[in-house]
């Protein structure tokens, strides 16, 4: 077991890969009362095209696979995990993102035994005809539900607009029509590819010991037998640089206007500290230009064009990454516009120096807040390691990010041909 | 299990939770007065005109420039019910400096804030900025009509509308979107001072740092005049006479949206509260609950099937999203689960998973400085004070007959059910 210090966050790491290549982190958090652990696999909506383990040809699955699996895996022939879960006094979930599928519990009590029932539970699936047909009337209202939410349809439509082929274009449930081809054959066949041990990474923090608990999780998976698996091989989507559709309009039962900017990133460091950087550079760059000191904020919601649901934000997953600007407002059109403005408009000699050590200030203290949560730190610890990178190493690297950094996102990113527009607006307007 | 010392310093009861758990630390402060029709839009609107500006900084902008310099500082503000009380709420949180390169008092700073923010406002001619009061009537404008679109929300409130009709329960905690535009910058400013002078004031300290020094940094900085003690209003209702009311809406939606209101009859005041915990987590208020297992899980009906509490005023609260035409099947199955607690159709074990599941939850919530101040707050609200180790003995001590006694006096009051335009299963078609 190896032990990293990160002293400026007075905080200790555990770490070991498990024989089988299973990746183990613990960080022991004393004063609080809940431990809370993550299980998750390196395998999320966009891996919709791969070659199954065992077999040599690419194979396209139906979409919504990850989420639909993730639903099912909860079920075994004796019952739902869930009651096994609350029994012990856990709470479960789980969630699918575009690249992971993760299975949580978080508990004051029991702690080992509730990690026993989640790795147990996510290492041992159970498909049956009937309640994988049962689960589709489920999945199904899932949908619907995101279906009658104009905020989810604005966000998504945004995605939509930007991206050509690949697969982050569709929603991680899927659809009715897709996941009515979802069978139990299609389910092992995914779970065999891609819940290898070596495929995923285990993640406890809270007032454990973390001797105690490393011990639990070698002797566990010693008893577990798992084929030889080489990496999996993913489709290489062709993603031309640009966005797919300048302009997307959803009319909707609505009161209020939503509107959201696309900002596309024509390429993204694969792995390491630069994607890190790449990241942190993008997150602070809409701070600059967004936040609520920048004039812009000031002047459009004086304008009364954005409100309190105005947001920005920035994903960077495996092979692709995004920008999200906007929010409610009463003029679609007229929000677009002064965005892509204001994006077009910022250049690397338009930065002032001192908003900018004021907006890092402010993202560092925004870090060590997300570190209250143990949630934040297992679910972001989980996702930077997929991409070799290190949660806590955000500190340093904001620390030593320069606005050259931001000026480089800048110029590849705030560009006419990368900016796509979505639109809420009420039916018949 | 919490360290909460609490200390008056003239009406502000200053709250103290002494930890060394985060990396951060929160300041809350809560003004309580009754919910009315005649002020909850005033109140809805306040609290964001006070975060607009202050004295020293008299803008959005200026304000939030100083709140980054101090390390991003975080300050919100959000308006709630609990019972027949309206609560302004504003938080500031600050990174703890311990962790920082510079060893600027944050937490002063914060402090000092807070109160320029309440003592301090940005004013012109001895009363709020008339822009800032336009602006923050516009943003109030589209919170209110924002809930329109959120089915979800907007069901709920539709619910607690219909079923509270006449009761101050009734109104939204965000106001009323009639009474908006009437609001001047005078009259808001006249009703800032009578709230300062007469809403019951909390103030929440959690962090890495001492009473002594909170106390010390409230009486430099709070001085406000003392207040009569205020007559209690009490929240309880009774369900009406007459018969069950069901209302359906029809609006353009794919998903229908089944909420249905009890009246439990028992409420935070009650020695039965947390039998009433109890009966509404088997009921419905967790995965592996009646509500849950058999509308998602057997029947297949829905994603979410869930109940909660209002444990103040006394309502219990059935949400579902499903299918519009399996409204019948649905509602059958609710009633049954209702039936079944009625009959004390539950296993001591189902029993034993919802104490265990109740505590955790309990304890959970506790690691989370709002979600603690959320929780001790309660025994603000209510005469009734309970605290925390009361609350993990007296859930351990609830009998299969204490819960069946509170499932007895639980009784239904509205059902409420927005679907979609066309036809449902009994052939009638929306307007």
């Amino acid at each position: 077991m190896e032990k990293r210090v990160y002293e400026t966050l007075h905080e200790e790491l555990f770490y070991e890969k498990m024989d089988n290549g299973l990746d183990v982190y613990i960080l022991p958090k004393k004063g609080f009362n809940k431990t809370y652990a993550t299980f998750t696999t390196n395998y999320g909506s966009v891996d919709n095209q791969f070659v199954p383990l065992g077999k040599t040809e690419m194979k396209r699955v139906p979409d919504g696979i990850a989420h639909f699996l993730e639903h099912k895996l909860f079920e075994k022939e004796d019952g739902d995990v869930f009651q096994q879960f609350s029994k012990q006094g856990a709470s479960a979930n789980a969630f699918t993102t575009f690249t992971r599928t993760a299975y949580l519990f978080s508990s004051t009590d029991n702690v080992e035994k509730n990690l026993e029932t989640l790795i147990d539970f996510v290492q041992s699936p159970y498909f049956s005809d009937k309640t994988v047909e049962k689960e589709k009337g489920i999945i199904g209202q899932e949908i619907r539900m995101y279906d009658d939410n104009p905020d989810w349809r604005v966000y998504f439509g945004a995605i939509e607009s930007m991206y050509h082929n690949h697969p982050v274009k569709i929603d991680i449930a899927g659809t009715v029509e897709s996941i009515a081809q979802i069978t139990k054959e299609l389910l092992y066949e995914c779970y065999e590819t891609f819940y290898h041990p070596s495929n995923m990474l285990l993640f406890v923090v809270g007032p454990v010991d973390e001797q105690k608990i490393m011990q639990q999780i070698r002797d566990n998976q010693a008893k577990k037998s798992f084929p030889q698996a080489p990496e999996v091989k993913r489709f290489a989507y062709e993603e031309p640089s640009a966005v797919a559709e300048k302009k997307k309009v959803i009319p909707m039962h609505v009161q209020t206007n939503k509107c959201f900017v696309g900002i596309k990133a024509p390429s993204v460091p694969e792995a390491g500290e630069q994607k890190l950087r790449h990241e942190l550079a993008f997150h602070v760059a809409l701070d600059y230009l967004f936040g609520k000191s920048s004039p812009h904020y000031e002047r459009l919601y004086r304008e009364g064009l954005i409100d309190d649901t105005f947001m920005y934000d920035y994903t960077e997953e495996r092979g692709f990454g995004f920008a999200l600007v906007g929010g409610d407002t009463r003029d679609a059109e007229r929000l677009a516009s002064e965005i892509q403005t204001v994006l077009l408009s910022f250049a690397a000699e338009t930065i002032k120096k001192e908003e900018f050590e004021r907006v890092k200030k402010k993202k560092i203290g925004a870090f060590l807040r997300a570190l209250n949560s143990p949630e934040y730190i297992a679910n972001q610890f989980t996702r930077y390691a997929f991409y070799g990178s290190n949660l806590f190493d955000i500190l340093p690297a904001l620390s030593s990010l320069t606005m050259d950094d931001i000026a480089a996102v800048a110029s590849s990113c705030f560009r006419d041909s990368q900016i796509a527009v979505c639109e809420v607006v009420p039916k018949g307007q | 299990m919490v360290d909460e010392k609490v200390t008056a310093v003239g009406p502000v009861r200053v709250h103290t939770i002494s930890t060394d758990k985060y990396k951060t630390n929160t300041i809350v402060w809560k003004m309580k007065a009754p919910l009315a029709k005649e002020t909850v839009t005033l109140r809805a609107l306040l609290p964001y005109v006070l975060q607009s500006g202050t004295a020293d900084y008299p803008s959005v902008k200026a304000l939030r420039t100083y709140l980054d310099e101090l390390y991003g500082a975080t300050l919100n503000v959000d308006l709630t019910k609990k019972g027949e009380h309206h609560i302004m709420t504003i938080r500031i949180d600050v990174a703890n400096e311990r962790f920082l390169p510079e060893q600027t008092p944050l937490l002063s700073k914060a402090l000092q804030l807070l109160a320029d923010l309440l003592f301090r406002p940005a004013l012109d001619g001895g009363r709020f900025v008339t822009d800032i009061v336009e602006q923050e009537k516009r943003a109030l404008r589209q919170r209110i009509q924002a809930v329109y679109d959120d089915k979800m929300r907007y069901a709920n409130m539709r619910l607690v509308e219909e079923m509270c009709k006449g009761e101050p329960y009734a109104l939204s905690p965000n106001g009323e979107l009639e009474d908006v535009d009437g609001i001047t910058a005078e009259g808001l400013y006249r009703y800032y001072e009578r709230a300062l002078a007469e809403d019951e004031l909390d103030l929440y300290v959690i962090g890495d740092v001492a009473e002594e020094a909170v106390l010390t940094a409230v009486k430099q900085r709070f001085s406000l005049p003392d207040r009569p003690k205020r007559e209690r209003a009490s929240s309880v209702s009774v369900k009406p006479q007459g018969e069950v009311r069901e209302v359906i809406e029809r609006q353009d939606v794919k998903q229908g949206k089944l909420n249905i209101g009890y009246r439990t009859n028992v409420t935070y005041e009650d020695d039965d509260y947390y039998a009433l915990q109890l009966f509404n987590g088997i009921f419905g208020g967790f995965s592996h609950s009646k509500l849950f297992i058999n509308v998602r899980e057997k029947a297949s009906l829905a994603y979410y099937a869930a109940s909660r509490l209002e444990s103040h005023k006394g309502l219990l609260m059935v949400m579902s999203g499903i299918e519009p035409a399996n409204y019948e099947k649905a509602r059958r199955i609710i009633d049954e689960q209702m039936q079944a607690m009625k009959n004390g159709d539950f296993t001591d074990e189902e029993m034993a998973q919802t104490k265990a599941v109740i505590r955790n939850q309990l304890l959970e919530t506790l690691d989370t400085p709002r979600g603690l101040v959320e929780v001790l707050y309660h025994n603000v609200v209510s005469t009734r004070k309970r605290p925390i180790d009361e609350w993990i003995a007296g859930t351990d001590q609830v009998t299969r007959e204490d819960v069946v006694r509170v499932a007895d006096k639980v009784e239904l009051d509205t059902v409420y059910f927005l679907t979609g335009m066309e036809a449902t299963e009994d052939g009638k078609t929306g307007v």
